[in-house]
């Protein structure tokens, strides 16, 4: 009874608890960081254990059994307890292709687990296969599948291709089982439900990544840019987490974090191998300080940035009535999103239209126009449309170029600048005059007299679309984003990578004081190491033994060579040997051959010798004979 | 079980701690199941004590005059007398315990076979520290100095660093003199070559080649080079510890046959020239330090002598072609040494092979005593053969028509891997057996008298079944160097650095003594004299500190005098502290000025002044501490079965399974094992956590409910607390 009672609130203790472990500060232990970030990152993880009335309130208790599913130990180190053996991992499956929106030809079911092909295999039925075939689908790890989905009755659900990647290939490092359908939600939602009848269970949002963390797929930077990659809410954001993926930040953190090492092994190598270094260049290592400084500012620099396209902008369309402020939304978004009349105070609640400017997701809010009137529906509107204001992060007002600038508009203008005092905001005023073709170019500058109290000002037509280019560079402008041509981006920082290169900043910030200040070279040491840290943290490396390794192998106190450098080192003195002995060779092959010319020679001398000897002898013998004859 | 680590946690704020910090305390860990009556005995110093082995047999006595059976059994046998096993020996003999010192020559104990010096960047740290526990080795070298010098004086408090040159003969002398004299020590010469198991896998004692045993609860073994030496001179090789002395045979045998990992180590030591044949005339004189530093916190050591001089000389091109001409005659190139040697003190030949485009090295010459015409030759160790030495030697300029009095050699010799011991140096293997010095794979003196003294200290506390002591990594040098060689995988002979301490600004050599001579105290190692000069001292930079926070000044020469150093206008009512903060602006200009404390000592002004100078980083770096040590010091289950942890590594599993650290912040040190690894181990340290409170929740609710008693169970509750 008492295990039985244990084993969900041990869980619940377990992951509620968890983020106790958040270090007060971030420090050398690189480790400790991803922790308290697990919490953020998979939120609805873990509430859901306090969701026991949900329908899935018993897959619940299994998708606990991920974090200590394998955890065979707890019950090893409390002997005393018998423990009941954790379920092995379970098989979840989730949509993990976007919903919501304009459905996609295509959409994805994923599956992961180690029952995943058992899962698949009964809801799967490959096409050439005849369909009573009651075998289970053993796949081919990475071959693609093409077939049908039934459901428990036997119903065919959607055609779709199996995609398997067997353990340890996937992105899990489990069994994975990804189902290509259509892209309609109905069809994806049939198969998905159709897996979860077979045996698997829902995954949570981030459930796949936080598997292939657990299972060592993939380190922190990458585990939190695939996480990203799921919430991107626009193309760029996508690139931006694949390019991290792919190590664009992390190689400039890595060049950043190699800088920094090596003037720790500059300056440590001097402290303990005194006798035997030329003395420091100071100047080199102030500059070399200053130029890693700026690495990292410009770093930080695109936190901005990744935070708009996490988040996105929220601009409010502000002015009097009439002025074309739906008619610009409209052209905008090039929707009929806002109707749109002749009549003063048409809107009378806000209309959001979703818009993107140079990758940033945008929200566009139309407001009612605002005056003092009577009407209790239009004045709600205005209210409404002030708290818009006030909400938003850059404000568009408008005013239309007919009438130009009317004391109407300088009351709008001071009771928004008003009601920005009151809150402290410092939310940006864009000046957009509208209905420029309807007016003579040259009325134009009368209009524009009163632009010096906005951040920006554009003449816009809402009716021709003149404009709206201008009034996105602007936008652009204001969030800080016109330093950087499009493309040339390829990374972005989250907050804890942002925290992290603050850190930086700071250390060496506090490294070139203590250096002004000529403060005795081992203090410099300790910024260095803390800016080395931190960077370290974000690519999950430790730094004490790389010092030591550079010291020793950069200078005179003794070398380790690599591995690499012995074999080329090996390779040199082979090949020179074998010069030498090819040489040795052609040496002796030419002795050899004037041996053999003279051995030739002497050879042939003899055979004359001999064949010349043999003749007189034959001669003699013939003499010999001849006498003999003639005796 | 908490008491023991309760009396010894006593208030030891020293001055450099104004936080509380937990951290720096040593932490206790039970060698054995300690049973709660047994009594936690003797506070002060040098009392006898009754330790369970003697108490059983005979009484403690001082005087060495028992015969019979008895003398062979111990509290504690030393085996070795280099660095390691005198700082050891006299460790535990001043513990109390019955300690007997085994070496293979008397007459060589204490002996500096390499470089006659001390100390160093780091190894200077390691010195302070080991005499701020009551150790031997900074008395001695302040006692026999030749020359000192203190290095990387402009490059901040932390590195500056103490070096002695000492006279080799001298110091083995000194060092014996005290062994000899220490009670409770007896000497004995034997070649070990067994050691005695118990019942449980526990030491018994140890076996020598003569057939004699000698028992003790805990056994130390120091062996240096010793354990199946071999020296090497060119090619040829013999079996040997040092030159000319025979090599320990058979030990390693035994001890590979109980399970312990040995492996190889090389090194290697100069060749010794006679200083009468030396022409000076051209050569970089390198003269002491006019103000003498001092290893030792103990007044009564800080007597001046004569110094003596020691002398630059560089390697020539004729060096470098000699070299290369005869590489082939090398172990490293000819290829028949594979033993890796350290990195930081490379063979001549090394250096020439590796840094081509370097036309020259420097080399150092220095004397090796005042009575004896040796010279040693720093930086200039060789592989080459006899025959080619001296040619070699006389391409050095000032030494053309020297003569080698001794041919450098190198050493190859067993060591075993430390990761096979706990950090109190007690194998994890075998309980009561520890091992010191160069046995785990250390080189130098300094390092092995660290090692010394904290396993002469554990092994008297085994033998009396007291808790083990354990310096944390943050504590000391000491603390890091034993940290890293139980947990690093460790394949050269490991030379302390100071780029091995993460925090090296709160370990200097000023504030050594108050980090440790508080724990010296309690150990029992620091006397009543020696805890009165330090206290006094620690009182007297207190005062300091909060005289020059109140004694303000306005204008004067002072001021005048501060703002031409610094650049810095000084402001009026300005205190003595907000000067002494100013860059280049130190203690001595209030000296000059009359603003000085005349009853400070040089050194005392000194901590005073880095006290002030640096508060900022060294307040950053305490908090910095604070938080690692939080986390770091998280302790991990002895019995944790790692294999079964499928969310580490294989690697991971297999390294943490193998060296079994005692902390996360250990186990992060590991080679192999990687963030990922640690984050792992805490969700399952954590989830153990969760699972034991529970029960403890539900076992505690249990005996409320059956318990009618209720003040039992509150008491209960406070215990497991």
């Amino acid at each position: 009874m008492a295990s039985l009672l244990l084993s969900p609130l041990r869980f619940r203790h377990f992951l509620y608890k968890r983020p106790k472990l958040k270090p007060p500060s971030p420090l050398s232990f690189t480790s400790f960081k991803p922790l308290p970030k697990l919490r953020p990152r998979f939120p609805p993880y873990l509430h859901s254990c306090y969701r026991s009335s949900s329908p899935l309130a018993d897959s619940d208790h299994k998708t606990h059994a991920l974090l200590l599913g394998r955890d065979e130990r707890a019950a090893l180190l409390n002997g005393s307890h018998p423990q009941p053996q954790p379920e092995n991992a379970t098989t979840i499956a989730a949509i993990v292709t976007s919903l919501g929106g304009p459905p996609g030809a295509v959409g994805i079911v994923r599956l992961s687990g180690p029952s995943a092909v058992a899962v698949v295999g009964r809801v799967f039925r490959p096409g050439r296969r005849k369909s009573k075939s009651k075998s289970p689908w053993r796949p081919t790890s990475h071959v693609v599948k093409y077939g049908v989905v039934l459901d428990p009755n036997g119903n065919v659900v959607d055609e779709v291709l199996a995609v398997p990647m067997l353990a340890p290939r996937s992105y899990t490092r489990e069994d994975v089982v990804e189902l290509q359908c259509h892209g309609t939600q109905v069809c994806l939602n049939r198969v998905l439900r159709a897996c979860l009848e077979a045996g698997a269970c829902l995954a949570e949002p981030g459930e796949f990544t936080l598997r292939a963390f657990l299972n060592g797929r993939m380190d922190l930077t990458q585990a939190e840019n695939v996480d990203k990659l799921i919430s991107a809410k626009s193309v760029a954001a996508a690139d931006a987490a694949l390019a991290a993926i792919q190590g664009g930040f992390s190689s400039m953190v890595k060049s950043v974090r190699f800088q920094c090492i090596e003037l720790l092994t500059e300056i440590e190598a001097r402290l303990d191998f005194d006798d035997e270094m030329p003395p420091l260049d100071t100047n080199q290592v102030v500059n070399k300080i200053h130029s890693m400084s700026q690495d990292v500012e410009s770093a930080l620099e695109t936190a901005n940035y990744d935070q708009l396209l996490q988040s996105g902008l929220q601009i409010a369309i502000l002015g009097r009535p009439n002025v074309g402020k739906s008619s610009l939304l409209n052209a905008w978004s090039k929707t009929e999103r806002a109707i749109v009349t002749e009549i003063a105070g048409t809107t009378r609640d806000v209309v959001e239209a979703s818009i993107t400017v140079g990758g940033i997701p945008i929200t566009l809010l139309d407001t009612a126009g605002i005056r003092e009137t009577n009407d209790v529906v239009e004045k709600i509107g205005v209210e409404r449309s002030e708290a818009v204001a006030m909400g938003a992060d850059i404000i568009i007002m408008t005013i239309s170029a007919l009438d130009g600038w009317s004391p109407e508009d300088s009351e709008l203008l001071d009771r928004i600048q008003s009601n920005k005092k009151s809150t402290g905001s410092s939310t940006p005023i864009i000046l957009v005059i509208n209905k420029i073709d309807c007016v003579a170019s040259d009325c134009l500058e009368r209009v524009q007299q009163n632009v010096g109290s906005f951040n920006k000002h554009v003449l816009t037509s809402a009716i021709t679309g003149q404009g709206i280019q201008d009034l996105e560079k602007a936008i652009l402008d204001i969030v800080g984003l016109n330093k950087f041509p499009a493309g040339s981006r390829r990374w972005t920082v989250n907050q804890r990578q942002c925290e992290q290169l603050v850190r930086t900043k700071e250390a060496l910030a506090r490294l070139k004081s203590s250096i002004e200040e000529e403060i005795p070279f081992d203090f410099w040491t300790i910024d260095l190491r803390e800016a080395a840290m931190a960077l370290g943290q974000i690519s999950g490396e430790d730094i004490s033994e790389e010092v030591l390794t550079n010291i020793f192998g950069k200078f005179c106190i003794g070398k380790e060579l690599t591995k690499e450098e012995l074999k080329e080192k090996e390779k040199i003195r082979k090949a020179k040997e074998k010069e030498k002995r090819k040489k040795l060779e052609q040496e002796k092959e030419l002795e050899k051959k004037r041996l053999e010319q003279e051995m030739k020679k002497k050879q042939e001398k003899e055979k004359k010798k001999r064949e010349e000897m043999k003749r007189k002898e034959k001669e003699k013998a013939k003499m010999k004979m001849k006498h003999k004859m003639k005796k | 079980m908490a008491t023991p680590a309760v009396t010894l946690h006593l208030s030891r704020l020293a001055r450099h701690l104004p936080f509380s910090s937990p951290f720096f305390k040593p932490v206790l860990y039970p060698c054995a199941r300690i049973l709660p009556n047994l009594p936690f005995r003797r506070r002060a110093a040098f009392n006898s004590s009754r330790f369970t082995v003697s108490a059983s047999v005979s009484p403690a006595s001082s005087n060495a005059e028992n015969c019979g059976l008895d003398d062979e059994i111990y509290d504690v046998i030393v085996v070795g007398g280099g660095h390691a096993g005198c700082e050891a020996a006299l460790a535990s003999a001043r513990l109390g315990a019955r300690t007997l010192l085994l070496t293979l020559n008397i007459d060589r104990i204490a002996w500096q076979p390499c470089n006659p010096a001390v100390g160093g960047p780091a190894k200077s740290q390691l010195v302070h520290e080991v005499d701020a526990l009551g150790g031997e080795i900074g008395k001695i070298a302040d006692r026999c100095y030749l020359q000192k010098r203190i290095l990387n004086t402009s490059r901040g408090p932390a590195v500056r660093a103490l070096r002695a040159q000492t006279d080799k003969r001298e110091y083995a002398t000194q060092m014996k003199e005290i062994v000899e004299s220490t009670p409770n020590l007896s000497i004995r010469e034997a070649m070990v070559t067994d050691i005695l198991l118990g019942k449980n896998d526990d030491i018994e004692g140890v076996q020598t080649f003569f057939g004699m045993n000698f028992y003790a609860p805990s056994v130390i073994l120091t062996t240096g080079t010793f354990m199946s030496g071999k020296i090497w001179v060119g090619r040829t090789s013999m079996p040997a510890g040092r030159a000319g002395e025979s090599a320990s045979l058979g030990l390693t045998e035994n001890l590979q046959r109980l399970g312990f990992e040995t492996d190889r180590l090389k090194t290697g030591t100069p060749a010794r020239v006679d200083r009468r044949t030396v022409d000076y005339s051209g050569l970089e004189p390198q003269h002491g330090d006019e103000e003498v530093g001092w290893f030792s916190f103990d007044l009564d050591f800080h007597v001046e002598r004569e110094q003596m001089c020691c002398y630059l000389t560089r390697t020539t091109k004729s060096t470098h072609q000699l070299i290369r001409e005869n590489l082939h005659e090398t172990p490293t190139y000819g290829g028949w040494v594979e033993a890796k040697g350290p990195r930081y003190c490379p063979s001549i030949e090394d250096k020439i092979v590796r840094f081509m485009d370097k036309e020259s090295h420097q080399i150092f010459l220095e004397p090796e005593g005042r009575n004896v015409p040796e010279l040693y030759v720093q930086g200039f160790s060789t592989g080459l053969p006899e025959r080619l030495q001296l040619p070699l030697l006389r391409t050095l300029p000032g030494l053309e028509n020297c003569s080698m009095l001794r041919p450098a050699y190198a050493v190859e010799y067993d060591y075993l891997p430390a990761h096979q011991c706990s950090r109190s140096l007690m194998t994890k293997k075998i309980g009561g057996l520890f091992f010191s010095g160069q046995i785990n794979g250390t080189t130098g003196y300094e390092e092995a008298a660290a090692q010394g003294i904290v396993s002469g200290i554990n092994a008297a506390r085994h033998a009396d079944g007291k808790p083990l002591i354990v310096l944390e990594r943050e504590s000391s040098y000491i603390g890091t160097l034993i940290d890293d060689l139980v947990t690093k995988d460790l394949r050269e002979p490991y030379r302390m650095l100071t780029s091995r301490s993460e925090h090296r600004l709160l370990l200097r050599s000023d504030n050594a003594d108050s980090r440790l001579t508080p724990l010296g105290r309690e150990i029992g190692l620091i006397d009543d004299r020696r805890w009165k000069l330090y206290q006094d001292k620690q009182a007297r930079i207190l005062e300091e500190k909060k005289r020059l926070k109140s004694v303000r000044i306005s204008g004067g020469d002072l001021s005048a005098n501060v703002t031409s150093l610094s650049c810095q206008p000084v402001k009026d009512f300005s205190t003595l502290e907000s000067l002494l903060k100013k860059p280049h602006v130190e203690y001595k200009v209030l000296d000059k000025h009359g603003y000085g404390n005349e009853m400070l000592s040089r050194v005392e002004k000194e901590c005073v002044e880095i006290d002030i100078k640096y508060e900022g980083f060294i307040v950053r770096q305490q908090n910095q501490l604070q938080q690692m040590a939080h986390q770091q010091h998280k302790r991990l289950p002895e019995d944790l079965d790692y294999n079964a942890i499928t969310t580490l590594s294989l690697e991971a599993r297999e390294k943490l399974s193998k060296v079994r650290p005692q902390t996360i912040g250990q186990a992060s040190r590991v080679g192999g094992v990687n963030p990922a690894d640690i984050t792992a181990l805490l969700i399952i340290l954590e989830a153990n956590r969760k699972i034991a409170y529970q029960e403890k929740r539900l076992q505690l609710l249990n005996s409320v409910k059956t318990d009618t008693d209720g003040h039992i169970s509150a008491a209960s509750l406070k215990e497991t607390n």
